[in-house]
């Protein structure tokens, strides 16, 4: 199943950091990376909770602002450390706008 | 032809015999090494700070697989051996291997010792000894349930500590009255339990595990003193037997341990055995250092070099909790025949006893100050007579010399047969030997040569301040890369960004080869502060996304994720009217608590990211600016309140810490920077542990420095003393400048002095030329820093994205079920 949604322009996301997605209960941050292209993963480090869209963006990682858990953007899998997976979704862009599918 | 050696155990003491052949003779030997655990050789005493998540696995690696193959040495990792064949002269492995061998070591080291209990059978039960079983501790242990520890010696605290540094409730059980009583007294005991509660271990004494209920995991464990507790793991540190199952096996003579002589020789002369799975002369072993100093002997004896055999070892240890020091050896607790000199401050937390007999010191327990800790041990290890020393003897070396000093460690005053490195046995002489002779220029070279430091670390400053002392001027810290992404020390970054023009952190990542294409959370924000305090003026722009969290968000951020918001008020002055604002916006916005910090400011705690940029801008519309409580930068100027209304007060402390912080707010620092001003030597503003303490006397101003209230209080060093104001001021910003410049990232001024040692920043603050230059710098990069963060990060749009974007689920299907592919 897919389920798409209309999150904002692109150019909303900011280069090197992130922008958190409010859908009911969730709490998702998009990340944009240092070559432009954009993530979006459950803003909840497997950790300690920390809010991961505070965090420092490097390659395709996000370092937990609470207590540097390195998490993988494209999997969701903290590194270096075995937690849980934080979940990631797949995004999508048309005419500067972007999508997400919350599946 | 080569002789084969086959070592059997690829842990700690098995391996250094290894690396100390090799120094002596590279060719003798072929060298295969078989061992259980899937790993190459790491340091096990470092599990407990990989438990407490101070180090990563990564930083205990000893002998990286390259070493291996440099070393042409053949590793079998996850094989255990299984037998040995004397007759034949082979090993068998449980994979299948049988290789022959002309010599075999034994260095299997020994198993924890877990008693049976009802339950002690269930999943998660486990003991404390390597790298699988921190794993499974660090996967078990869940914040809603209790972990339960047993055993109170040093294993069982650094378990405990760890566990707790997880945020996980710890109760410690311990079979006898007070805790670690190997090595303290009870009265060190109680001191340090003291200490460790504050962490939020629980300690159950005089008590036992009755029995431990699951279905097959841990689910509840119960005690000897009738209570329970609902837990899902059970870490037991209740001592260690030798692993002399192979010897048994092989019917090599064994009793506690593997019987061996002075050169480490077992009852077959083709056999060695070494580490904790010996017994010498009716002893075994469990601390790194006399398996050291047995596998010295040993090297020496494989490789056919003369060496005197092994006589034994006298133990010390410390324990390796941060904000703990212990230090004990010898006899601690003596007898009737013996006298004890004791010194307690049990308020400061410090404990010190020596054990005395016939006028020689037989026993050390020192607890809360154990800078003098080698000093002692020297005395009981040359059986030095103390008659003359008595009076004075407790309180260290310094007092003897009439140096009332600030207590530290102090390597001036070692002498060259001093102890520095405990766990192996190197001294003082030893390593400066090491660095005139061997040339050597950095820490990580002290460390490989001499091997001081490289196994638990804590003497690693000591060390440190012996190499910048004996190299002096030529000292040249060129150490290991500040992260994976590069093999670049800070110095070396620092002078390439000096040497050369940058406009943002990725060219300097260019310029040194960086392995990664945008840092990472280690070195993206040095560089970003190096640049920052090279330009000086808006040549550079602070780059928000390669700095720490609050240094980005420019508030602090706290557990739970909300941030704390603090307004500067001034040298600690505030007025009714400014009181009345805070409580007003305190109250609009809804927060949870207040707080008074200990740097004299209003601590807003527990306000969302989104409420943020409008807080800001009340308590700008207010008058207000940001506290900086979060920055690398200066916080606060602590004050008095001085000669305008205290009866002692000889100076205005109050103007002076308003009119120093309006001199030094907006700045960057490395680390936190505080001040403090005291209108008199009562010092009530406590201005002697900040990073810049000054202090009124009747002739002017005390200036002192590189204080800190921190993990490890360090008291502060004097800087000198002025008449006038304008002197203060002068200092205020050349010290302030020199530390900007000088000092790497992350390093306060506590860390950077010892570093760089007390006599250097006298000799460039107390030059006239050099204070004027870094007076200028300052002033220069004052004019662009002292920008209120808040407005200006409201006015260019960046506290756009602290807000989130809401959907509503019926906005979003407006995006219609059209699959997109
Ligand atoms: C958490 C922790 C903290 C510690 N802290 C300190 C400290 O601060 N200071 C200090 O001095 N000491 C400390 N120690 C003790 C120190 O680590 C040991 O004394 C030291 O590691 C012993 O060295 P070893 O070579 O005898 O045994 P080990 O280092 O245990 O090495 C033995 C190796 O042999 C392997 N092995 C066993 N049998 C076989 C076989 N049949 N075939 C192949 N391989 C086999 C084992 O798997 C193991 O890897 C600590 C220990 C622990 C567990
Ligand atoms: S330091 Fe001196 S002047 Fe300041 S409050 Fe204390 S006693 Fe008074
Ligand atoms: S505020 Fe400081 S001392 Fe207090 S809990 Fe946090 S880090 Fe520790
Ligand atoms: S909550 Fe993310 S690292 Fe701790």
């Amino acid at each position: 199943m897919q389920n798409w949604i209309k999150i904002t322009e692109l150019e909303n996301i900011p280069l090197m950091g992130a922008r958190v997605i409010k859908y009911e209960d969730l709490e998702i941050a998009i990340f944009k990376t240092k070559d432009g292209s954009i993530y979006a993963i459950n803003n909840i480090c497997p950790h300690r909770q920390g809010k991961l869209s505070d965090g420092l963006v490097h390659e395709k990682v996000v370092t937990c602002p609470l207590h540097n858990t390195d998490v993988d953007m494209i999997s969701g899998e903290s590194i270096g450390e075995e937690y849980e997976c934080t979940k990631t979704y797949e995004l999508k862009i048309e005419n500067s706008l972007v999508y997400l599918n919350l599946k | 032809m080569k002789e084969k050696l086959i070592v059997v155990g690829n842990g700690m003491s098995g391996l250094r015999v290894i690396e100390d052949l090799l120094e002596i003779n590279k060719d003798k030997y072929d060298i295969t090494i078989f061992g259980e655990e899937p790993y190459v050789n790491y340091n096990r005493i470092m599990l407990s700070y990989i438990l407490s998540q101070e180090k990563t696995f990564e930083d205990t690696i000893i002998n990286h697989e390259s070493w291996y193959t440099q070393n042409n040495i053949t590793l079998h990792k996850g094989d255990k051996v299984i037998s040995i064949d004397k007759l034949n002269k082979t090993v068998t492995s449980q994979n299948g291997k049988v290789e022959n061998y002309d010599k075999l070591l034994i260095a299997t080291g020994s198993k924890p010792f877990i008693p049976q209990t009802v339950g002690s059978n269930l999943n998660n039960v486990i003991a404390f000894r390597n790298k699988a079983d921190v794993d499974t501790i660090i996967k078990t242990i869940d914040k809603s349930k209790t972990a339960v520890v047993v055993g109170g010696g040093l294993l069982g605290l650094e378990a405990a500590y760890g566990i707790a540094m997880h945020g996980v409730k710890t109760i410690l059980v311990h079979r006898s009255g007070s805790i670690l009583s190997q090595q303290l007294d009870s009265t060190g005991g109680k001191l340090l339990q003291e200490n460790l509660e504050k962490y939020g271990i629980e300690f159950k004494l005089n008590t036992t595990i009755k029995q431990i209920n699951g279905i097959s995991d841990v689910e509840e464990v119960e005690f000897s003193d009738g209570s329970s507790v609902e837990s899902n793991i059970v870490v037991f540190a209740t001592g260690i037997i030798p692993n002399k199952d192979l010897a048994i096996e092989a019917k090599l003579d064994t009793k506690k341990g593997i019987i061996v002589d002075d050169f480490m020789a077992t009852s077959d002369k083709s056999i060695f055995a070494v580490g904790e799975c010996v017994e010498h002369k009716g002893n075994t072993y469990g601390l790194v250092a006399p398996l050291y100093e047995q596998g010295k002997v040993l090297a020496k004896k494989l490789a056919d070099v003369e060496v005197d055999g092994y006589s034994g070892s006298t133990l010390s240890t410390r324990l390796k909790i941060s904000g703990v020091d212990l230090f004990s050896a010898g006899d601690y607790l003596g007898d009737e025949t013996t006298e004890e000199l004791i010194l307690l401050d049990e308020k400061v937390g410090i404990y010190k006893k020596l054990v005395i007999y016939d006028n020689k010191i037989i026993g050390i327990v020192l607890y809360g100050d154990t800078a003098d800790a080698s000093w002692y041990l020297k005395l009981l290890k040359e059986h030095t007579d103390i008659s003359d020393l008595r009076t004075k003897i407790l309180f260290g070396k310094s007092a003897l010399s009439g140096d009332s000093g600030h207590g530290g460690d102090d390597v001036n005053s070692m002498s060259d047969d001093e102890e520095v490195c405990g766990c192996n046995g190197v001294c003082k002489g030893d390593v400066v030997n090491a660095i005139k002779d061997k040339d050597l220029k950095s820490l990580s070279d002290v460390k490989s040569c001499t091997k001081a430091g490289a196994s638990c670390g804590s003497c690693l400053g000591l060390v440190e301040q012996i190499l910048v002392n004996t190299l002096g001027d030529e000292y040249n810290a060129v150490e290991e890369g500040i992260c994976d992404c590069c093999d670049v020390g800070h110095k070396e970054i620092k002078e390439c960004i000096n040497e050369n023009e940058f406009s943002d952190v990725y060219e300097v990542f260019e310029k040194l080869n960086w392995k990664t294409n945008d840092g990472c959370i280690k070195c993206r924000p040095a560089i970003n502060y190096y640049l920052l305090v090279k330009y000086n003026d808006d040549k550079y722009k602070n780059d928000k996304r390669s700095a720490l969290v609050n240094d980005r968000n420019y508030a602090n951020i706290q557990k739970d994720g909300t941030y704390s918001v603090v307004p500067r008020i001034w040298g600690g002055l505030t007025s009714p009217q400014e009181l009345k604002d805070i409580a007003d916006i305190a109250v609009k916005y809804d927060v949870p608590t207040v707080k008074f910090t200990g740097g004299q400011r209003l601590d807003m705690l527990g306000v969302k990211k989104e409420q943020l940029a409008p807080m800001w801008k009340d308590l700008n519309d207010c008058g207000f600016v940001s506290g900086q409580a979060y920055a690398k930068g200066l916080r606060t100027v602590k004050t008095c309140v001085g000669s305008q209304w205290c009866r002692f007060g000889t100076q205005d402390s109050m103007a002076m810490g308003v009119k120093l912080e309006k001199l030094t707010w907006g700045s960057w620092t490395p680390h936190k920077y505080k001040i403090a001003v005291s209108g008199c030597p009562r010092n009530c503003a406590e201005a002697t542990i900040k990073d810049f303490g000054v202090v009124a006397v009747d002739s002017g101003w005390e200036i002192h420095i590189a204080g800190n209230g921190g993990i490890k209080v360090r008291v502060t060093d004097l800087l000198c003393k002025v008449e006038t104001d304008e002197e203060l001021i002068e200092y205020t910003k050349a010290f302030m400048q020199f530390y900007r410049e000088d000092a790497y990232y992350l390093e306060r001024t506590a860390h950077w002095l010892e570093r760089v040692g007390l006599e250097y920043v006298k000799k460039i603050m107390l030059d006239t030329q050099k204070r004027e230059y870094y007076v200028l710098r300052f002033e220069e990069s004052q004019k662009s820093a002292q920008v209120d963060p808040w407005a200006k990060a409201i006015e260019d749009g960046f506290t756009k994205e602290f807000s989130p974007i809401v959907i509503k689920p019926e906005e979003s299907v407006s995006f219609e079920a059209k699959e997109i592919n």
